[in-house]
């Protein structure tokens, strides 16, 4: 019987091939949405990472508590060492200086006296050292609008905008009016080498990229730096390692008791990322309960149209003595049977696309009309473990659904009405 | 020839609920069929023959009365009971012929007999037998879409006939059939009833099946108004 039923459903396309394309239809988009939403998901997370929180982040406990007023005067001390050690304890990782520091800005007149001032939010990093990663991974290059790239310690980079509200060119001089570290005023000049876009309206109004060296001088921060970012050597963010990272520093380097001690906290744990991981979860919940519940309909419609046009089949196989729940549960394994092989192929179709645009990426780019800084332009899927099954779920679930559904109309029927409903 | 009975109805009421009341479509109807019969109930359209014929062939419960299938009471039986009795006992053919379309005629002949336990030579030689009984050894491999009209029912006389079983019930047999196919398949059915002893009953209203019966029961309003026997 069930190799007669098999045979049945080879032959008849409309009971087999049609529901597998729309299976393998369904299943494939869930899984390229699904890869497509973690890849562009974890790119933002990694672009976090990139610019405020690195994978793992180092603080003195005092900044930590404070980090939202960027406490220069709680900053991290003997940093040298402390990155030299580092160094040895995590081979693989890269980690990197960064100061965030506020202030004014002034451009000079002729006579030294102030021709336009603006209040300045800006970043430190390693823009000079030969071997520093930090232009790249900061998409400083490409968003350079006017100049160059600094090349001395007391060469800066600041918005466009910002540049021209201070009315100020590359080649020309700002004063940066700030305090040091230890409480004293500060006013250094810098000379903008360049202008670039943030692509963030906040840094695009006040923005300004200066080198760590130069920014330490001015702040009287020698040896000192606000936070190290720690970069772990995979692509895409690897929690559990670096929690394993965030242990064994805490363990070894971290003093409670001390606030002056360093501590580690892994991006998960960053405050606003926390919120973050959670709505990446449910989001692709939402996903793929959306196509579920999509599938499901489009797959009960054709297993009703199906099972409608089996009545003759149903009323013929009741007729010879088989039973309804035998009828019944033939029409449910068929639609697993169905549901399997569709989500097999909607799989392998789904992972096939996702890997193209895993390894080559959607550039927008070129949509842009120039490319922003803080503004990541190339989207790229991600796969991960749960795309291999996750598409079973919507595509077994909605042709098993479906068929019951439309099973069951067959199913509560009188056997009688049923024979009735053929007569015409 | 016709000494047991096969089928025994009495007293059947079948009532039907609609909106709130009912609808009876057979009112009291007392019948007894003997092994080997040749039968038809006849009567106009909507008199009950469908429903009668449905009831006896436990695809439909009486909601009054007894009926008694080759010694089974069709009350009483369950829905594996039921499906075990027409599976063992029991040939239909419709009026829409009902194959399925994507099996060959051989498959289609041989589909009633997969619930059985049968051999694989016990089966070939079944659905070979009953072929070469309809005429249609050499339409065996095509599809029900390659046939015309008269030779679906007759791969459906071959599909009910196929288990060799005690009682055929054929509703509307010719309906969709022009006179000469009607005919034809009339003689076969009469030549199976002889040779095989397997009893028919018919439920109709074509004058081309009448001709052909033994017997007519004429059903008007879900009563038996005449119970002929006919000889010749
Ligand atoms: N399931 C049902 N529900 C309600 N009324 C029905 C049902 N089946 C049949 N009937 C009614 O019972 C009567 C007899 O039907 P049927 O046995 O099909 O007649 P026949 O086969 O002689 O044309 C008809 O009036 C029909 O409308
Ligand atoms: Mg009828």
């Amino acid at each position: 019987m069930i190799r007669f039923l098999f045979k049945g459903l080879l032959r008849d396309r409309n009971r087999s091939l049609l529901p597998i394309l729309v299976v393998t239809a369904g299943v494939s988009l869930t899984v390229l949405l699904h890869c497509y939403i973690t890849g562009v998901l974890g790119d933002m997370i990694e672009f976090s990472a990139k610019y405020t929180s690195g994978h793992v982040k180092i603080m003195t406990h005092a900044y930590a508590e404070n980090k939202n007023q960027v406490p220069n005067d709680l900053a991290l001390l003997e940093i040298n060492d402390l990155i030299s050690n580092l160094q040895i304890d995590y081979p693989t990782m890269e980690f990197v200086q960064r100061i965030n520091f506020g202030g004014l800005l002034d451009t000079p007149d002729e006579n030294g006296e102030t021709k336009k001032q603006g209040i300045v939010a800006g970043i430190a990093v390693d823009l000079i050292s030969e071997n520093s990663e930090e232009i790249d991974r900061l998409n400083i290059r490409s968003s350079l609008r006017k100049g160059r790239l600094p090349e001395k310690p007391n060469e800066v980079l600041i918005s466009d905008e910002f540049a021209n509200k201070l009315e100020v060119k590359p080649g020309g001089t700002v004063t940066l009016i700030t305090s040091t570290m230890y409480g004293g005023m500060s006013i250094q000049n810098f000379t903008v080498a360049g202008t670039i876009e943030f692509g963030v309206q906040m840094m695009d109004r006040s923005g300004m990229i200066a080198d760590i060296t130069g920014v330490q001088n001015a702040m009287d921060m020698n040896d000192a730096c606000g936070e190290i970012l720690g970069f772990l050597d995979s692509p895409n963010y690897d929690d559990i390692e670096a929690m394993n990272v965030e242990n064994t520093f805490n363990d070894k380097y971290s003093d409670p008791n001390d606030e002056f001690s360093p501590v580690m906290t892994r991006l998960k744990n960053d405050s606003i990322m926390a919120g973050y991981f959670d709505y990446v979860d449910s989001f692709v919940g939402i996903i793929v309960a959306v196509f579920i519940l999509a599938m499901s309909i489009v797959l009960w419609n054709t297993g009703l149209i199906g099972g409608l046009r089996r009545y003759g089949e149903v009323g013929v196989r009741l007729a010879i003595g088989e039973e309804k729940g035998h009828i019944y549960r033939s029409m449910i394994y068929e639609a697993i049977l169905i549901g399997i092989v569709g989500s097999f192929f909607g799989t392998l179709i789904g992972l096939g696309f996702s890997y193209w645009i895993q390894e080559v990426g959607i550039d927008i780019g070129d949509m842009m009309k120039s490319s922003k800084m803080m503004i990541p332009s190339v989207f790229r899927a991600n796969i991960t473990t749960p795309a291999y099954y996750l598409g079973f779920i919507p595509g077994l679930f909605s042709v098993v659904l479906g068929t019951m559904l439309s099973g069951i109309g067959i199913y509560k029927r009188k056997t009688a009405s049923l024979f009735k409903e053929l007569e015409t | 020839m016709e000494n047991s009975e096969i089928v025994t109805v009495k007293d059947l009421i079948k009532r039907y609920p609609i909106g709130k009341g009912e609808f009876t479509a057979l009112n009291g109807i007392d019948l007894t069929f003997g092994t080997g019969e040749f039968a038809g109930i006849v009567g106009p359209s909507g008199s009950g023959k469908t429903t009668l014929l449905n009831i006896i062939g436990s695809l439909d419960i009486p909601t009054e009365g007894s009926v008694v299938v080759l010694g089974k009471s069709i009350r009483e039986l369950n829905h594996k009971q039921a499906a075990l009795l027409r599976r063992k006992h029991m040939g239909f053919i419709f009026q829409t012929f009902n194959l399925l379309p994507v099996y060959t005629v051989y498959e289609n002949v041989e589909f009633p007999l997969l619930l059985l336990k049968l051999s694989a030579a016990e089966k070939k030689k079944a659905v070979m037998d009953s072929l070469e009984w309809l005429g249609l050894t050499d339409k065996m491999k095509s599809r029900p879409a390659q046939l015309s009209g008269g030779e679906c029912q007759r791969v459906a006389i071959a599909r009910a006939m196929v288990k060799k079983p005690e009682l055929v019930l054929a509703d509307e047999p010719t309906a969709n059939l022009d006179s000469e196919n009607s005919h034809h398949i009339l003689q076969t059915m009469e030549n199976l009833n002889k040779d095989l002893q397997t009893t028919f009953i018919f439920a109709t209203h074509d004058d081309k099946v009448i001709k052909y019966l033994k017997r007519k029961i004429l059903i008007e309003d879900g009563k038996v108004s005449a119970d002929d026997v006919i000889t010749n």
